[in-house]
């Protein structure tokens, strides 16, 4: 139906557009909406504004005007300048990035950091040429020779284990193939393998070495645990517990979401074990208590059982960060596996994985982070981390009684790799948004 | 699997444990069983070696040896003739402290931030955001240093107050900040308290049960009373009329300058204020981004509805807003209080004798015992972070949304 409109007026011209007020748009309204809108809010920003201007007047001249970067001792900065006394920074970075590491041999762990970003590239990054892959998955060996040094011989004798048994399992599945059924050989040559890579392990790595060793020298000077400390011994312990926690926190999820009553039941009492007692009595544990559960006369060394602690203790955490995102994925896809005939671990490698990592990877970062910051903890039991190396710098005459500059500049080494973690886990969470909103 | 119906049955194969998925999942748990009972085996009886060539045994008489060494923050009575059962327990009971503390402070500081974060204030939302990063990404244990510094470093020694021109103390002169701690005033119960005390208690219950009846009214009638105000009433009144009745007996003893230190008053180490500020600044940090979530969890549409059906603002948010976001807030809080009563072991590094500072640290070094004591403290830990979960567990139940 069409309705006749009569209208008295038509306007014949357009009226030119007039300016917005002044007050509803630019820098005034934004003030006005954003800081100054009501008498709460006014009185807000005019506290925060307080407390900006009380830490800005506080960390200002003594951070950036009165520092001091040269001078000797404690003393001599106060003599120069009140402000904070950074030649302490300046005279002992080198202890804080390499602990007591020896002097000459520093190129060692610069390398293997160095090693590290090119090898977590490909990792982190889709982008990257695969073939780098094969770096990263060496690298762990790669690190461990360069920084404790020794004969090469030992980490290749450890990595060849793996060789051994995937040529067990290549040969050994179609040999017993022939007298016994296909699966039960695949099974059984697995099991052979397992027990053969241990037994390398045990029995055939240390003589090896020798033996090689005496034939062909190839090494580098071996540097003692004690030796090393600062942020390298937080990135060693943060790095290999963050890549041994994620593959057993994923087992053990797996392992207390199965149906195995038995399996079930040990992973789900591990988890809560662990989560459960605090970080540091399970640094006790490895520092005065492991040995006792190890054969007599096992040496072994601080660092190496204490990366087992903390490694099983972010493996829990983990583990229920993962489960969490197990259990958040429909049901749906679960029974979608199974009608497509798929066995558990397929089912599990290319349907429910990576589906629930991808839900669970805020958690996981935050694990990661969380790992991170309490290889600080490791200072308690003497090892020499960043916090630990401030004892011995407070202690020494010159820097008795310096106290801000020091723990600033840990507390921004930490900041810094958390944050960046952080940041990294948004752009992944972006990156691997697939639209279900 | 499916057995065809057509296939003969046959008797039990042993390939069937392997090939049957029925049978498989048996043949693999009792294989796990065996290396985890043989790792376990092997552990122990290394474990029983190694202690035999040690010459030590496995028993816990040392905790009714006498522990020669002093603990200088305490809730009940202690001196270095005590037993080492005894300094286990002020240490629990130092851990319990600071975890309540700083529990109670964290939630405080954790609501308001994620509130302020949330805030339309820019700056204001600006300055949580760099409060929240900061905390959440420098270690605690730096922090607990540093709080524990601060105040070693910047409040003045106790000398400082003595004198007719030294420093005068907060709050009338009753609490003193000094660099060895905090000097507050002690309440102590004259004659005459048990009554104040009582009948204070018995007006707690009296709230409870107050509560419950006004809901039950309001169910049946549909009536309101105004409850909290009845509460607030209940809970101040009966125990402020006992206490002028009974002639005030419950004073305040302030501390006093005597000699070197302060005498009398309650005092608080360096160590623990510094723990308890530390652990719930950091805290503090983490239940302010659940908070935040909390609150962005429930939609803007629950408001609005509220709004229509002509709820005023403050039972939107009891009645609509509130019950909806606890639900996502409360479980990560209270793994947020777990994780703050296992971080308090932490005080090992400032000095302040929690269980892991007695039990774990002095006790474990006098006496050698590391199987014992590391055993004790750990099922110590273990029974709190239960019995935390354990509370958590029942308030999940109680508020999961019921569907299907």
């Amino acid at each position: 139906m069409v309705q006749e409109h009569t209208a008295r007026f038509v306007a014949d011209k357009q009226i030119p557009a007039a300016p917005p007020p002044r007050s509803e748009s630019g820098a005034i309204a934004w003030l006005r909406t954003n800081l100054f809108s009501g008498v709460f809010n006014t009185i807000l920003t005019l506290l925060g504004l307080y407390v900006i201007y009380l830490v800005m007047a506080g960390i200002t001249p003594w951070l950036f005007l009165d520092s001091v970067w040269n001078a000797s001792s404690l003393s001599n900065c106060r003599e120069i300048d009140d402000g904070a006394c950074l030649a302490v920074i300046n005279e002992r970075w080198l202890q804080f990035f390499f602990g007591f590491y020896p002097d000459h041999l520093r190129w060692r762990p610069s390398l293997t950091f160095a090693l590290l970003f090119v090898s977590l590239y490909p990792v982190l990054f889709s982008s990257a040429p695969r073939k780098l892959l094969i770096l990263s998955a060496a690298y762990p060996l790669i690190a461990y020779w360069l920084i404790w040094g020794g004969s090469i011989w030992g980490p290749v004798l450890v990595a060849a284990a793996l060789g051994i048994g995937f040529l067990i399992v290549q040969y050994g599945s179609r040999a017993l193939a022939n007298v016994m059924d296909e699966g039960v050989a695949f099974l059984t040559s697995v099991g052979l393998a397992i027990i053969a890579a241990v037994l390398w392990w045990l029995f055939l790595v240390v003589p090896l070495d020798d033996l090689l060793t005496s034939i062909v020298n190839i090494g580098l000077e071996p540097v003692e645990s004690a030796r090393i400390g600062g942020f390298l011994l937080s990135l060693i312990l943060g790095f290999t517990g963050i890549a041994g926690s994620l593959p057993i926190g994923i087992c053990l999820a797996l392992g207390r979401q199965s149906n195995l009553l038995i399996i079930k039941a040990f992973c789900t009492g591990f988890i809560e074990f662990i989560r459960g007692v605090p970080l540091i009595t399970l640094l006790f544990v490895a520092s005065v208590l492991l040995s006792y559960f190890l054969p007599p006369d096992t040496e072994f060394d601080l660092i190496l059982r204490v990366i087992i602690m903390v490694t099983a203790f972010a493996s829990a955490y983990m583990a229920e960060v993962i489960r969490g995102g197990l259990a958040a994925l429909p049901r749906g896809q679960y029974e979608a596996a199974d009608a497509l005939g798929l066995d558990y671990w397929k089912s599990m490698r290319l349907i429910i994985l990576p589906q629930a990592l991808k839900i669970s990877i805020p958690g996981i970062v935050n694990t990661f982070i969380g790992l991170f910051k309490d290889t600080t903890l490791v200072s308690i039991i003497g090892l020499l981390d960043p916090v630990g190396i401030l004892n011995p710098i407070r202690a020494d005459q010159n820097w008795n009684g310096i106290v801000w500059e020091l723990y600033g500049f840990v507390a921004l080494f930490y900041f810094i790799f958390c944050f960046s973690m952080s940041r990294y886990s948004m752009y992944l969470e972006r990156k691997l948004e697939t639209g279900h909103r | 699997m499916s057995v065809s119906a057509d296939r003969p049955e046959e008797g039990f194969r042993f390939s069937q444990l392997i090939y049957d998925t029925r049978y498989r999942s048996y043949t693999i748990q009792i294989f796990a069983l065996i290396v985890i009972m043989l790792a376990f085996a092997w552990l122990l009886n290394n474990a029983v070696v190694n202690l035999e060539r040690l010459g030590k045994t496995f028993e816990f008489g040392f905790l009714w040896e006498t522990a020669s060494y002093d603990i200088n923050q305490r809730l009940i009575d202690y001196d270095s003739t005590s037993t080492h059962g005894r300094a286990a327990l002020v240490g629990i009971l130092n851990t319990l402290l600071v975890a309540v503390l700083g529990c109670i402070t964290a939630t405080v500081v954790g609501v308001i931030a994620g509130v302020l974060r949330l805030s339309k204030n820019w700056l204001i939302a600006r300055l949580m955001t760099v409060y929240i990063e900061s905390f959440r990404n420098v270690p605690v244990l730096i922090w607990i240093l540093i709080v524990v510094a601060a105040i070693n470093e910047t409040l003045p020694p106790p000398a400082a107050y003595r004198g007719e021109d030294g420093m005068s103390g907060y709050l009338w002169e009753s609490v003193f900040l000094t660099n060895r701690g905090f000097y507050i005033p002690i309440p102590v119960f004259g004659e005459g308290s048990t009554v104040v005390v009582v009948g204070f208690l018995i007006s707690c219950v009296a709230i409870w049960f107050f509560s419950r009846w006004a809901r039950k009214r309001q169910d049946a009638t549909g009536q309101i009373l105004p409850v909290f105000r009845i509460n607030l009433a209940l809970f101040f009144l009966p125990a402020l009329l006992l206490y002028f009745i009974a002639g005030m007996p419950i004073t305040l003893e302030d501390p006093v300058l005597r000699g070197f230190n302060f005498q009398g008053g309650i005092f608080m180490r360096d160590s623990l204020i510094g723990l308890w500020l530390a652990l719930s600044i950091y805290t503090g940090a983490f239940v302010a981004e659940i908070v935040r979530a909390g609150i962005l969890s429930v939609s803007k549409g629950q408001t609005e509805a509220a709004f229509a059906l002509g709820l005023r603002p403050n039972r939107t948010m009891n009645l609509v807003i509130l019950p909806q976001a606890l639900r996502v807030i409360v479980p990560p809080l209270i793994s947020q209080y777990l994780n703050l009563t296992k971080n308090s072991s932490l005080a090992i590094a400032v000095g302040y004798m929690d269980a892991t500072g007695t039990l774990g640290g002095i006790t474990l070094n006098q006496t050698g015992r590391e199987m014992e004591t590391m055993l004790l403290l750990m099922s110590f830990y273990l029974v709190v972070s239960l019995s935390i979960s354990a509370v958590m567990n029942a308030y999940n139940e109680r508020v999961k949304l019921r569907e299907r």
